[in-house]
């Protein structure tokens, strides 16, 4: 007879929970009055979110246990990792409330008849607000599945809200929707990597577990070529998510394309379930085989930051070069992989919360810099922001400093941690090249601080728009995280330190 | 130790309240200095309480600590943001706090005119966090944010009046002068890290009985340049003559009373480094006393009254320093010497605002004369302060002054003689330029013209003069009656209980060749100045005269010596900067700007060149891979 699998349903709650509040957000997208809709589903979002969190806090001292038949694994990266996509979302929706952002109804041109039509009948749809919450509890599921069906799922559900999410612009709606398809199908065809690289390692190892394969790979049992095939093959679906150089290219054209609050979204949440994912397969699965994998994340380390930090010099669009930017992080979040120690894992999940506010906190401020059509991200008119709007200049101004890792910001503190990680290992190369591509990036940061208060403004119509008091609220949290950690660190950093530990 | 849970407080409040000041901008204009006066008290009834508290225990137990936060945690490196509130922390706080009430009520109505005086007054409250920081830090990192922080406050409020180009020049040379200073203290930090692994003061303490003479030598050097600067002594001590363009206040507070004094504090606290090393004693030694002289000297020839004043704080502090530098018995008389000259130079300087307020701004001390007949108050305590400055007993200077003097002749030897000698001659020039001071600005004949209207001060400021007055009478007095002073800070500074080896005359014997050399100073100024005091100042005088007149020539020298070498050198690293290292730059700028341009050609924009791109990525990875593993 068969037996009802276990669930632990308590400590899978977060996960649940966030379902839960997207489904009563599709509920209300299809019963609630048009007028009420986008205030009730902030409501609901940021209830669901606040919730889900506080589940965790419940459950973060149960640590090192397995829930639903060990397919997902309740540790301290898993946890940390959950907390900070959830705190980080929570920012996200701030911003997202904000609907100006978005377009009324998906097909209809910005600023067109139709498109004051549908808003004047009250057909303002507010599906970002659901399709939101769903990508969220895939990126719950994410870090925290320990077999390789899990991982898919949660990949998936994590990824389709996001194309869909990237095309609701509500102005350059072409760019937009280009953006959206664009993500869709390579989206799609590293999935596509992804399960046959699976494929692959159930075929060396006869188990979708992680446990089950470094199991395998410690009594050498298998066929190595299905192992390195389905490493590298396993790796890419990952390291797109990442945007890992040369599975990077999407990134700048959806970044660029998506509303900026979705690009925000994604680049901090994203990037945080995708590298909580990565840390778990190399550190628990393939942790035994470091020997051949480590050459080809170690190149595609070096190759991502110093692509990213090269590439980004030439942007002349703020977006795009943010989004090179965050290509860099992503390989020197690579180092973390590469050290496969405490340390290591300590320091990224601190680049990674750290990383999140101040990524949240630079598109925050791009949603507020405007002319008449809407926001511009033409770096060349963003000259002299500094004499018209000093505040909001230099905040932005702190968290570029803070992504270029200067002392006394939040991202020096994450470099240094994660780097020293690294380093104790052995992985001297990455930190050279790491210290090296942290110069290049610093060059772009700073240009553009130069940009910005030593350059006289040109007389054309840009202007900051006085921000909501949720994007201004959203904006002020994620600066004074950027100055808190950077002056205080080891408010963060001994969580991340306690919370360092994976369990098989 | 106790632990604390309220030394917090001291630095939080006049913190958030400066904040809140600058950051409310003309709303806060009507209530700013109400509020920053409040915090100035409230934090100095927390010390008072704090005192007390400290007197009730015993023994070890006096000290008390507050751990904040973990500031750095590196490896086997961890830094604390931790207070100390130690016997000797507690005078520094309640110098700080109490004078510093003190000048926040005479600044209400000494800035009532300025239409930037909540400005002001948040410049205040930040001093005294920063200030209190700084004594009150358990490391040298600690104190060094502290440091820094009432260097930035002393900065601003020297160039609070920038408007003036010459306040504002003067503003950046104390920032200069200040910055050697602070490169020493930095690279006492980092020597004290290299050798013993800690920055903070117990162990650093810890590691001196193990660390070589060299290493110690060279840590007691660069406290002792850091102390210089903060300190104004020799040789950096040109900048606090300019500092007297900030407002009278702020040269009453930060320039006379506490900022200054951080220099002494610092070697006193570092005492197990001086104690362990005599070459760096004798350093300190030789600093202090030429300071000491050259202060004094200065003073003889200053015609503008707050920088006389300046000139003798720089004295004095000279005093301090040579006394610290006079081994454990010393390092009390110097505290001793700081709190009284505490009180009697703030007094004067607010004496000297008054004056200044009811002669608008005029600070020619020979375009004064006869103020005493219309500033009684005035008059009456600035003259408790000068019967203090120059030691006549029983006034405060006197019991401080004396002890140094004594222990400086107690040294032994010829080195006794020496720094005996040099101050007591500081003691008789102290009297000759404090006498002149006083005779030019309250005595004689009235020398100012019919549009001044010298009128007594309002209430708010000379009540202030009249508590540091007291202060000035009676301090002495209760610091060393029962050597109260010397016994509550010896087990910070003197744990071994060290007496003086012999003495080298008979206490009274020392006292009375003082008031015999300090009443020949008066003498003599009373004689030179009591009548025909030209409003101008006489340009037909000896050589010796216009040197001291130029400030012993210390701006020529720094300019011939320091700066005109300095700027060749600057032009040099320009030169090669621009064309040398920028041209690497540039080069290397060039090809990654130009393999950035064709990294954006790859970014095309379809989707099947991307696809193209990932395909051939992971070809790449299983080619690599077979490769690494055959």
């Amino acid at each position: 007879m068969l037996t009802a699998p276990q669930l632990s349903y308590s400590l899978l709650a977060p996960i649940l929970i966030v379902l839960g509040g997207a489904l009563l957000g599709v509920l209300v997208e299809a019963v609630m009055k048009k007028g009420s809709r986008a205030a009730i589903q902030t409501a609901i979002a940021i209830g669901t979110l606040v919730l889900s969190f506080a589940y965790l806090i419940k459950i973060h001292a149960q640590t090192s246990k397995t829930a639903a038949v060990s397919s997902v694994s309740i540790d301290g990266v898993g946890i940390f990792i959950q907390g900070t996509i959830l705190l980080l979302s929570l920012i996200a929706i701030l911003y997202i409330a904000d609907t100006d952002n978005f377009a009324a109804q998906a097909s209809a041109v910005p600023g067109s008849e139709e498109e004051r039509t549908a808003v004047l009948a009250g057909k303002q749809q507010t599906e970002v607000f659901p399709l939101t919450l769903f990508a969220i509890s895939g990126m719950l599921l994410f870090p925290i599945a320990s077999d390789l069906i899990t991982l898919f799922v949660a990949l998936e559900v994590l990824s389709l809200p996001l194309y869909l999410l990237a095309g609701l612009s509500r102005r350059r709606r072409l760019l937009s929707q280009e953006a959206a398809l664009k993500y869709f199908l390579l989206g799609a065809f590293s999935s596509a990597f992804f399960l046959f690289g699976a494929a692959f390692l159930y075929g060396y190892s006869g188990s979708v577990t992680l446990d089950g394969i470094a199991t395998a790979i410690s009594i050498n049992s298998g066929n190595d070529v299905f192992l390195l095939i389905g490493i590298v093959f396993l790796s890419v679906g990952l390291l797109f998510k990442i945007g890992a150089v040369p599975f990077h290219s999407w990134t700048p054209d959806v970044y660029q394309g998506a509303p900026t609050p979705i690009t925000g979204f994604m680049a901090a949440c994203t990037k945080i379930a995708a590298m909580g994912a990565t840390l778990r397969i190399f550190y628990v699965g393939f942790g035994q085989a470091e020997w051949q994998w480590k050459p080809i994340i170690l190149t595609i380390a070096i190759l991502t930051m110093v692509v990213g930090g090269v590439a980004a010099i030439a942007q002349r669009d703020v977006k795009r070069m943010l989004a090179f930017s965050s290509i860099a992080h992503a390989g020197f979040l690579l180092a973390a992989v590469l050290a496969l120690n405490t340390d290591g894992l300590k320091g990224a999940l601190f680049y990674l919360a750290t990383y999140g506010f101040t990524t949240l906190g630079a598109f925050g401020v791009i949603t507020l810099v405007r002319d008449s059509s809407g926001e511009v991200t033409d770096l060349n008119r963003w000259v002299g922001l500094g004499k018209k709007s000093p505040l909001v200049a230099s905040v932005f101004t702190l968290f570029l400093l803070s992504f270029a890792g200067i002392p006394l910001t939040s991202g020096f503190i994450a470099k240094f941690s994660l780097f020293t990680g690294a380093y104790e290992t052995g992985n001297t190369v990455i930190v050279v090249v790491g210290v090296l591509t942290s110069a290049i990036t610093a060059f772009f940061y700073l240009r553009v601080v130069v940009m910005l208060f030593f350059t006289d403004p040109k007389s054309d119509s840009v202007s900051v728009v006085i921000p909501s008091i949720m994007t201004r609220a959203a904006i002020a949290i994620c600066a004074i995280v950027t100055i808190v950690l950077g002056v205080a660190p080891s408010l963060l950093l001994n969580t991340a330190q306690t919370f360092a530990t994976f369990i098989r | 130790m106790t632990t604390s849970t309220h030394l917090v407080y001291l630095i939080a409040l006049p913190l958030v309240s400066s904040a809140i000041l600058l950051l409310l901008g003309r709303i806060a204009d009507k209530w700013g200095h109400i509020v920053a006066t409040l915090v100035s008290a409230s934090t100095f009834a927390i010390a008072a309480i704090e005192f007390f508290q400290m007197r009730s225990r015993s023994g070890d137990a006096r000290a008390a600590t507050q751990n904040l936060f973990t500031w750095i945690s590196v490896g086997s490196f961890d830094v604390h943001a931790s207070l100390l509130l130690d016997q000797l922390s507690i005078c520094f706080v309640l110098l700080i706090t109490g004078v510093g009430t003190l000048i926040h009520i005479y600044s209400i109505a000494y800035m009532s005119h300025d239409h930037d005086r909540r400005r002001f007054f948040a410049y205040l409250n930040l001093f005294v966090a920063a200030m209190l920081l700084l004594v009150l830090g358990d490391s040298y990192l600690n104190l060094y944010v502290g440091w820094e922080g009432v260097g930035l406050a002393s900065y601003l409020l020297i160039g609070f009046w920038n408007q003036k180009p010459t306040y504002a020049v003067a503003a950046k040379k104390a920032f200069v002068a200040n910055r050697v200073g602070d490169i020493g203290l930095s690279l006492a930090i980092m020597i004290a890290f290299a050798q013993f692994g800690s920055v903070s003061f117990t162990g650093v303490e810890a590691g001196v009985p193990h660390a070589s003479t060299g290493a110690l030598t060279a840590l007691g050097a660069m406290l002792l340049l850091a102390a210089a600067g903060k300190s104004a002594q020799f040789p950096l001590q040109s900048w606090l003559g300019d500092a007297m363009a900030g407002p009278t206040p702020v040269s009453a507070l930060i320039h006379a009373a506490t900022m200054v004094t951080a220099g002494v504090y610092l070697i006193t606290r570092s005492h197990f480094v001086f104690d362990a090393s005599p070459t760096a004693q004798t350093m300190v030694l030789i600093v202090g006393g030429i300071t000491l002289l050259f202060g004094a000297l200065v003073g003889t020839a200053k015609d503008d009254i707050k920088k006389a004043l300046a000139a003798s704080t720089m004295s004095q502090i000279g005093y301090m320093i040579l006394a610290t530098g006079l081994g454990p018995v010393g390092y009390a008389f110097a505290i001793m010497h700081l709190l009284t000259h505490g009180f009697f130079k703030a007094g004067m300087f607010l004496g000297a605002g008054s004056v200044m307020h009811g002669m608008n701004d005029e600070v020619n001390m020979r375009r004064y004369g006869a103020i005493g007949k219309v500033m009684p108050i005035t008059a009456v305590t600035f003259g408790l302060g000068y019967l203090a400055i120059i030691g006549v007993p029983p006034f405060a200077g006197f019991y401080s002054k004396d002890k140094i003097i004594e222990t400086a002749f107690n040294a032994g030897g010829t080195k006794g003689i020496l720094v005996g000698g040099a101050a007591l001659l500081g003691a008789a020039i102290t009297a000759f330029y404090m006498t002149r001071v006083i005779v030019l600005t309250f005595t004689g004949t009235k020398r100012w013209d019919d549009e001044a209207h010298p009128h007594e001060s309002p209430s708010l400021m000379w009540i202030p003069m009249v508590v540091l007055a007291v202060g000035s009478v009676a301090s002495g007095f209760l610091f060393n009656s029962g050597h109260a002073l010397v016994n509550w800070l010896a087990p910070v500074v003197n744990a071994a209980g060290e007496h003086d080896a012999k003495e080298f005359l008979p206490p009274l014997t020392i006292s009375l060749m003082a008031l015999g050399v300090v009443s020949v100073g008066v003498a003599i100024a009373i004689l030179k100045y009591r009548s025909n005091v030209a409003v101008e100042a006489p340009e037909d005088v000896s050589i010796l005269t216009k040197i001291v007149r130029r400030d012993l020539l210390q701006d020529d020298f720094n300019d011939r010596v320091l700066v005109r070498p300095g700027q060749a050198l600057t032009k040099f690293f320009v030169a090669m900067d621009n064309t040398f290292i920028d041209g690497i730059v540039r080069g290397v700028g060039g090809v990654i700007a130009v393999s950035s341009t064709n990294l954006r050609k790859i970014q095309n924009g379809y989707v099947r060149s991307y696809a193209l791109i990932m395909v051939i990525g992971v070809l790449a990875l299983i080619a690599t891979i077979w490769m690494v593993t055959l």
